[in-house]
């Protein structure tokens, strides 16, 4: 397509009205910022992320427990098979005799998910059969080397927390 | 009891007869103009460090809040010790040097940068005076031709780094710089002349006394004898307008403003600053003649750029905008505080040029290569020239 330039007049190829005009709007960028109108800069260290997220937000995998204070996880291994980036190691474990869950038969013995690896694609939380891994709201994962990205157990039950109204299949199971 | 007198008591004669032919060697005129000269020389280059490193500072936070940002608010009180952790940063980086790089030359140009851009300070008349004593370091007749001879050196610090690299992107800027420089320095100079023509002297002190007399060169409508008094009372001042003006003084105004316009712009290649920052062009070159350099190599760079920008904004001021002098404020021959008054004016109209300068680099894009070199030789070159015959023109038929 052939676009026809505009012919300029004189006063137009003096450039000198286009650059006044322009001072004009950097000026008035500049008047509102001073204002402290218009700049949207998130201090971030003190103000946060976390009132904005919204609620389908995929933060750092976790797992969590139900209002009976059972883990949910029942060591199944789904998600370990289909994580993309294989961050996921679980280590399974039978329940012990004499436990209240023993019916469940297996519970994760150590859980390990490396952070450095983990892509938050969310699919562990997707094929997890049990509801017991969920994607929360942590977004600032840090360590100062490899092992500490290492997510264990403890702190993914941590960073879960309890999870309400999720189903309870185990409940009516002999 | 004589002051002298009780002193001596301290000392021995011998040493007593030491300290006074000091004193008297001290006192002495030469002497006087010594140290005062060395005082003046020490006090300007601390001020005008510490305002090349809050320039650079309002650089940063001015361009910031005219893209709607912050800029560095976090070191200090918003951010204002931001220079002093930039300085710290560059002092304790490594020197590198590359290989390919003539280590000799490579070495001098980033000194060969910020040393002109100095010099030029020395001429400027940035206060009336201070207990008698004349604040400008020099005050030499051929001053504003000095001005224009030093600057157009600093040009040989980016020639020369760029060379010295050895290094693609510094070389092109380095050659960007020297055609640069050619092309803009011509209507610098020229555009300058309807002052001096005006004026009949290059030094930058009568110029400045003729715009108290006369009112500033981009408005020299400054009725004669102006005081407090005639100003409340408005016969007087009508009649010190009449008395005042004539059609040369309000036609010579043409070729002044054009003056003044042309040295602005040009003052924007003289400093590298954009729309005329094609040595450096980050987004081209890579920064131009000083990528190769780290540390205070680079630091050096960084200050003489921003100390030619003060040291523009000071001649513009010092050409066009009154020097030191405001209306109705007297000189320091008045009384100390005048004059540190008259330095606070020279130093807050640098300000506001200073100012404008980042102002326009976050609203003009940078020019073509061949719209700058087009823009220097067929316009601003003819401009300057007709602009010096309509000045004379006007100066030689137009009754005064």
């Amino acid at each position: 397509m052939i676009v026809n330039r505009k012919k300029l007049n004189w006063v137009e190829r003096l450039y000198l009205p286009a650059i006044i005009g322009g001072l004009a709007i950097t000026w008035k960028h500049f008047q509102r910022s001073l204002l402290g109108k218009g700049v949207i800069t998130m201090q971030y260290p003190e103000e946060k992320w976390d009132a904005h997220l919204p609620e389908w937000y995929r933060g750092a995998p976790t797992l969590v427990k139900d209002e009976h204070g059972r883990e949910k996880c029942v060591s199944c291994q789904l998600c370990e098979f289909i994580c993309p980036p294989r961050a996921i190691t679980i280590e399974p474990m039978e329940i012990p005799e004499g436990d209240p869950w023993r019916k469940v038969e297996k519970a994760p013995r150590a859980f390990d998910i490396d952070m450095a690896r983990c892509i938050y694609c969310g699919l562990c939380e997707e094929v997890c059969p049990e509801q017991a891994i969920f994607l929360r709201k942590d977004y600032s994962i840090t360590g100062l080397n490899r092992n500490e990205m290492i997510h264990h157990k403890e702190k993914l039950y941590e960073l879960g927390g309890v999870m309400t109204g999720l189903v309870f299949k185990w409940n009516e199971k002999k | 009891m004589d002051v002298s007198n009780f002193i001596s008591q301290f000392f021995s004669p011998a040493a007593w007869s030491l300290i006074k032919s000091l004193g008297e060697c001290f006192m002495s005129p030469t002497g006087f103009l010594i140290w005062t000269t060395l005082l003046k020389s020490a006090l300007l280059l601390v001020i005008i460090l510490g305002l090349v490193s809050y320039t650079v500072y309002a650089e940063r936070r001015v361009s910031a809040l005219i893209q709607d940002r912050l800029g560095p608010n976090r070191v200090g009180w918003q951010g204002l010790l931001q220079p002093v952790a930039d300085a710290a940063k560059l002092l304790l980086k490594e020197n590198f040097t590359p290989k390919s790089a003539n280590y000799f030359y490579f070495r001098l140009a980033s000194k060969l940068a910020m040393v002109p851009p100095v010099l030029v300070l020395g001429v400027l008349p940035f206060g009336s005076s201070l207990f008698g004593v004349p604040m400008t370091i020099a005050s030499v007749n051929v001053g504003a031709l000095y001005v224009l001879a030093i600057s157009s050196i600093s040009v040989y610090g980016i020639v020369l780094a760029g060379w010295s690299s050895n290094s693609k992107y510094p070389f092109l800027g380095g050659i960007r710089s020297s055609s640069q420089m050619i092309s803009y320095e011509l209507s610098l100079a020229l555009s300058l002349i309807p002052i001096f023509m005006l004026v009949g002297s290059l030094n930058l002190n009568q110029i400045v006394q003729y715009q108290i007399v006369h009112g500033w060169m981009i408005a020299p409508f400054w009725p004669q004898g102006m005081s407090l008094d005639t100003l409340l009372h408005p016969l007087a001042l009508l009649e010190a307008f009449r008395a005042g003006c004539s059609l040369q003084r309000v036609l010579i105004w043409i070729p002044l403003f054009i003056s003044f316009i042309l040295f602005f712009i040009s003052m924007f290649a003289e400093t590298n600053r954009l729309p005329f920052d094609l040595p450096e062009a980050e987004q081209e070159l890579i920064g131009g003649y000083h990528t190769e350099y780290s540390s205070m190599g680079f630091a050096l760079f960084f200050l003489g750029e921003y100390t030619a920008m003060i040291a523009g904004a000071g001649v513009i001021t010092t050409l066009f905008l009154g020097g030191w002098s405001l209306p109705l404020v007297p000189d320091g021959s008045h009384g100390w505080f005048w004059g540190l008054v008259n330095i606070a004016v020279f130093f807050a109209k640098v300000i506001v040029i200073l100012f404008v300068f980042i102002w326009v680099r976050w609203t003009i894009p940078r020019f073509r290569y061949d719209q700058l070199m087009k823009l220097g030789w067929y316009f601003f070159f003819e401009l300057a020239v007709a602009n010096i015959f309509l000045a004379a023109l006007i100066l030689t038929y137009v009754k005064r």
